[in-house]
């Protein structure tokens, strides 16, 4: 408890880095992940490339892709970008499927109906098959968030700093304070994180009941 | 630019050198190292998850338990609970044990999610036409189990083998921050030394090791799954449905 108090100011600074780290490539993975699933959702031979690079992509270690990054976007080991890159990947390779079958797993009956109401194909894709899929969506998500919050504290090894820093000190000074600190900290996050896909499943929900029937 | 050709040129340097490929701290030892203890804790997560999974798949019980507790496993950093347990049994552990332990038991906490769910869910996937065709032939239900839900769990589990396997490999890479030999030694050194040549090289090194074994398991995948299916297709001749399936 000493310790925290002590330390409070930079156990912050971490966590809002460790958030930073750990949203930003959420985010821009999931909205990439959206054109390039429905691509695969629509081309089968697409669906069999992406799914097949994705996986391939998905074995890369991360600690071996935040260090081979640099020498392809010509940026500094330390810099935070290659753990946004690296993230942001793994997360559009998770999700890129997700959203394919979501976006498959749509009735078909659904679609249809939308179709005899007139309904243009991106309206049908924007108001209909997009938010009946979200469910699946909101499920790859909360994995990929989840997984996002441990991966991102292997940056620790190369001295990016985020809550992983307070495992490499706990290491260094032989503390189980920071060391604790880290681990609830991270555990903590990805609850949260995970609660409130949860919480945005269930609010879009009513949403798309409405523009059903509006 | 001209800086990251520079690198690139480096790195591959430096993985071409004769001089890192020998002596016993060279790529074959430390590749031999990280096989070696990726494989202890593959066999020690197969150990525990391959029964359990049986139990939990042939009973129905405790599915919600493991699936909850497999995505809480997810959220835990494997880096911090390594030197967790490092420090914990650092004053009663002596030896190589103490760094070896701590890293074992991060690696088959990682494996056992992967290989558990594989066999339950494989398991209660097998054909519910074959396991009543196999009690109709008066098997038993050790028999039915052994000769025709597991061979169908087959595809399933392997898959998880494969996903748990790849975890370890990626993350064998951190026995080095105890001290420990393997891949990870090269990228550890490499960042203490400002070395990008070696870091990079050890990384690749690491990257090359998932995709060879990936590839692996596919071909693992086609030589021992399915001979089964083919099997199970010509014993059941009856059944036109399934050969065209397979076929």
């Amino acid at each position: 408890m000493n310790w925290i108090s002590s330390n409070l100011g930079r156990i912050v600074d971490l966590t809002v880095s460790h958030v930073w780290l750990t949203l930003l490539p959420t985010a821009i993975g999931l909205l990439l992940a959206l054109p390039l699933g429905w691509w695969a959702h629509r081309s089968g031979r697409g669906y069999a490339a992406i799914v097949g690079a994705a996986g391939l992509l998905y074995t890369i270690p991360s600690l071996a892709l935040f260090i081979i990054l640099p020498t392809i976007l010509g940026t500094k080991i330390l810099d935070p970008v290659n753990i946004v890159v690296a993230l942001t990947l793994y997360t559009l390779a998770l999700l890129v499927r997700v959203v394919a079958d979501g976006l498959g797993s749509v009735p078909h009956d659904t679609v249809a109906a939308a179709e005899a109401m007139g309904y243009r194909s991106w309206q049908r894709l924007l108001l209909v098959e997009l938010p009946v899929a979200v469910p699946v969506i909101a499920a790859g998500l909360r994995v990929a968030v989840v997984s996002n919050v441990s991966i991102v504290t292997m940056a620790a090894l190369l001295g990016i700093p985020q809550l992983g820093s307070l495992f490499t000190q706990g290491f260094q000074l032989r503390l189980f304070a920071p060391l604790v600190t880290g681990v609830v900290l991270c555990v903590v996050l990805a609850v949260v994180f995970d609660g409130l896909i949860i919480l945005a499943n269930k609010l879009a929900t009513p949403w798309r009941q409405r523009t059903a029937t509006s | 630019m001209a800086a990251a050709d520079g690198d690139v040129v480096n790195i591959f340097g430096w993985l071409t050198d004769p001089a890192n490929w020998s002596g016993s701290d060279g790529i074959p030892t430390q590749i031999g190292y990280h096989l070696l203890y990726s494989a202890m804790a593959l066999l020690v997560a197969l150990a525990i998850a391959v029964p359990l999974g049986i139990v939990i798949g042939y009973t129905g019980r405790g599915e919600a338990v493991v699936a909850g507790s497999a995505n809480a496993l997810r959220a835990l950093p494997s880096l911090g609970l390594l030197v967790l347990l490092f420090l914990v049994i650092s004053p009663v552990v002596t030896g190589q044990l103490v760094y070896v332990l701590p890293t074992i038991v991060v690696l088959v906490l990682l494996a056992v999610p992967p290989i558990l769910t594989g066999t339950y869910a494989g398991i209660q996937n097998a054909d519910p036409d074959a396991v009543g065709a196999a009690r109709g032939m008066g098997y038993t239900k050790r028999q039915i189990l052994v000769r025709v839900q597991l061979p169908c769990a087959l595809p399933l589990l392997l898959s998880g083998v494969r996903g748990a396997t790849l975890q370890i490999i990626s993350t064998a890479t951190i026995a080095a921050y105890l001290g420990l030999q393997g891949l990870g030694r090269f990228i550890l050194d490499g960042r203490a030394q400002a070395n990008f040549s070696q870091m990079a090289g050890g990384a690749i090194l690491v990257a090359v090791l998932a995709l060879l074994l990936e590839f692996g398991f596919a071909a693992l995948g086609s030589l021992v799954v399915s001979p089964g299916l083919r099997r199970s297709t010509k014993n059941v001749p009856s059944s036109p449905a399934t050969i065209t399936a397979t076929a």
